[in-house]
């Protein structure tokens, strides 16, 4: 995200240069970065540029393609079907981010503790489903989230009891968290783990000198000194929240009256643009989320920078 | 037409296009309102060119080998990897783009107006496709036939029919229902029978309930042109809400999605004791759920009152000529060859259910004993149903859309509170807000 990295302002002095310097003026900076330059337009600028485009117009099965200007984002902004699925990925975001984030710290903390036999093992253990990729992952959690031939029905079978149903419509937003908490606590806890690593052992070493013990020494050393990383965690909790797709489309196919086409704002984007070729709506409905996002991002920033200074 | 996401889609057409490598020849483009003779489409023939063929229909392979052996000048390019929706999606694409059209496509009968009336694809009538219909079944006919024109050729067709396990019913001693009330009855002795044993797997499908409809006498689409009708109020709508809810409510109907493993496990062991659907429908118990072969039989559909025939259409797709498409005679002796000529007999040995009539009530085709049904002359019972579709049904010129957001509307009747016809009509709701959005008149 481009709110991550603050602009720097170039300084230069005012006013008019000589003449004779401007003719001068080479191309040879252009060249060198020429090559990045162009790379970047064309894989992030144009893009973008082409969704502003297509998102002002509108094309009808009956009447072809019209120029509507932002009647595309009036619509989105009136439509409950996006604000839904936007109130749902928040919610998801409230709950599943701090609980995901909580256990990731935790292991990173008992790992640096250093009193945990076996800490290799564990870390790679815990960090493994990261290198499952999302839709493997998930089919195999839709899965064992199986009432019927699953591994929740071998359990009720086994031991006669009825769980509930972890695809039924009140509880498939809690089993996709559960997915992602699986699939992401490793991956965070290496962030927290490698921050910790690299904190200096003399302030460990002070500590014990003044007496403080194991929870002091969490409290007013380790976590001051992570607190870049628990920001940097957190603001890609969010993006990843706000762009919850896999998860929902591939869950679909086992509880499609669950998980509607308009679940997340993602699935609805696509779900209008492969299923109601609706293209034009669904870039202007993207690029409304894409801003909410980097707002949210950016106050988070904010706030995380403003405690640390 | 479409011209904005032509240009997206025009990057996107070109590298599928070139990554399949479907290379369309330079032919000649024909202006399709003149009537074309049989002497010019052998002309064509003799001339030779090469045919790209968009289909999945694995019946066509055999086909295309034959046809080219036949007339050796003429190659069949036969690109079959994407079906259901991924098929759609690059068929709509090269059409905006117009680029790498096929010359033939496959289209399934419920997606078939909205590619007509957005001009997407010729009227075979001037080929002399009008001159078929006596020999096709109405509902396939009436399927690919709008006022004068025809839009594709039949290839096969889906009369619906109700598959039972005989071994469940047997087991439980109940009686196989030929009404939907004997259905519902039939539903609760069963399920009280064994409470892991269901009449009927549904968790919501819109070709299924579309096809319910049908049968019940519901007309919920009425289409003229651009003018769009959408109501399930009417009399047969509320047949099928009254008599389904009860199953839905009573939990008699188990919550498993069609063509998952839990639904072929289901069908295999007893869990699901009848499937109501097209008579295509066997050749995937043969491959699907091999180990309960010699369970299952074929019946007539339930009937709303006791001694009716009633029966509906469930699927079935024809071959179609995209307007974009190059070499029309060719393609369009293809299309015939396939689906009207010598290719109908080739299909149907490989298991290929006819939309054609000489076919369905050829006394070889009746006989044919199913091993996999203990032996039943299956077809005979296909057959009865194929005549005694009712020919006047209509689908959505936007029928894909509304199907994908049918468990998003209808779908919570299964989840929640909701009615199905509380379902119904939010479904008839966003299907009228889409219709007026893309420029229809609805109602």
């Amino acid at each position: 995200m481009t709110t991550l990295e603050p602009a720097v302002a170039a300084d230069r002095p005012p006013g008019p240069r000589p003449p004779a310097k401007r003719n001068r003026r080479s191309w040879t900076g252009w060249g060198f970065i020429g090559p990045f330059v162009a790379v970047f337009a064309l894989v992030f600028l144009a893009p973008i540029a082409y969704s502003i485009y297509l998102s002002l117009f509108r094309d009808q099965l009956i009447g072809g393609t019209q120029f509507v200007g932002l009647d595309n984002y009036t619509q989105a902004l009136e439509d409950d079907r996006f604000w839904d699925s936007l109130i749902r990925v928040s919610l998801f975001l409230v709950v599943q981010v701090p609980i995901m984030l909580g256990i990731a710290l935790l292991i990173a903390l008992a790992l640096d503790s250093g009193r945990l036999y076996g800490k290799d093992f564990f870390r790679i253990t815990i960090f493994l489903p990261y290198a499952v990729p999302a839709v493997v992952a998930t089919l195999m959690w839709g899965f064992m989230y199986g009432t019927r031939y699953g591994l929740v029905g071998d359990i009720n079978d086994a031991f006669g009891v009825t769980l509930p149903d972890p695809l039924s419509a009140d509880l498939v937003l809690a089993s996709i968290g559960n997915i992602v908490t699986w699939e992401f606590v490793g991956y965070n806890m290496l962030i927290f783990y490698s921050a910790l690593r690299v904190i200096p052992h003399s302030l460990y070493e002070a500590a014990e000198i003044d007496g403080a013990g194991q929870f002091r020494v969490i409290t007013a050393i380790k976590l001051p000194a992570i607190r870049g990383a628990l920001v940097i965690a957190t603001i890609f909790s969010i993006i990843g929240s706000f762009q919850l797709f896999n998860e929902p489309n591939i869950l679909r196919q086992l509880a499609r009256n669950a998980i509607t086409t308009d679940y997340t704002p993602n699935f609805y984007t696509y779900s209008l643009s492969f299923n109601g070729q609706q293209q034009n709506y669904s870039a202007a409905v993207a690029i409304i989320m894409g801003l909410i996002t980097m707002v949210i991002a950016y106050i988070v920033q904010l706030r995380g920078m403003r405690k640390g200074a | 037409m479409r011209r904005t996401t032509s240009r997206l889609m025009r990057g996107i057409a070109v590298l599928s296009v070139l990554a399949l490598g479907a290379t369309a020849c330079g032919g000649s483009d024909d202006s399709a309102d003149k009537p074309v003779s049989a002497g010019d489409i052998d002309a064509a023939l003799e001339k030779g060119g090469t045919v790209t063929v968009w289909a999945w229909e694995p019946t066509l392979k055999t086909v295309a080998a034959d046809f080219q052996k036949k007339y050796p000048k003429v190659k069949i390019n036969l690109v079959g990897e994407r079906s259901g929706d991924k098929h759609y999606t690059a068929l709509t694409n090269a059409i905006s783009a117009e680029k790498g059209v096929p010359d033939v496509a496959q289209v399934e009968y419920f997606a078939l107006s909205q590619y007509a009336l957005t001009k997407g694809l010729s009227d075979l009538a001037p080929y002399g496709a009008d001159k078929l219909k006596e020999k096709y079944t109405p509902g396939p006919w009436n399927a690919v036939n709008e006022g004068d024109a025809v839009f594709g050729l039949p290839m096969d067709s889906g009369p619906m029919a109700m598959f039972y396990n005989k071994k469940v019913f047997d087991k439980h001693k109940i009686a196989v229902p030929t009404t939907w009330d004997e259905y519902v009855e039939a539903a609760r002795k069963l399920n009280k029978a064994d409470p892991k044993s269901f009449i009927a797997a549904d968790a919501g499908d819109a070709g299924g309930t579309t096809s319910m409809l049908w049968q019940a006498g519901s007309r919920p689409y009425k289409v003229d042109g651009t003018n769009v009708k959408v109501d399930f109020s009417d009399a047969g709508a509320k047949k099928y809400t009254d008599t389904w809810q009860p199953l839905i409510d009573e939990k008699l109907v188990a919550p498993i999605n069609g063509w998952t493993d839990d639904w072929y496990k289901g069908l295999g062991d007893g869990t699901i004791a009848t499937l109501v659907t097209g008579a295509w429908m066997p050749a995937n118990f043969v491959t699907g759920v091999a180990n309960a072969s010699g369970d299952w039989r074929a019946a007539p559909m339930p009937q709303w009152t006791k001694g009716d025939k009633a029966s509906a259409e469930n699927g079935g797709s024809s071959l179609t000529l995209p307007t974009l498409g190059k070499n029309k005679e060719l393609a369009y002796a293809f299309a015939e060859y396939a689906n009207s000529g010598a290719g109908v007999k080739t299909r149907i040995d490989e298991g290929a259910f006819p939309a054609t009539k000489a076919e369905l009530e050829s006394p070889e085709f009746q006989g044919k004993e199913f091993e996999y049904f203990g032996g039943q002359k299956a077809n005979e019972i296909f057959a009865e149903s194929a005549a005694n579709v009712s020919s006047d049904w209509s689908y959505l010129p936007f029928q894909q859309y509304a199907n994908s957001i049918f468990n998003d509307t209808v779908g919570k009747a299964y989840v929640s509170n909701t009615k199905l016809s509380e379902g119904l009509k939010s479904w008839q709701d966003a299907s009228v807000k889409y219709g007026k959005e893309q420029g229809f008149t609805v109602e």
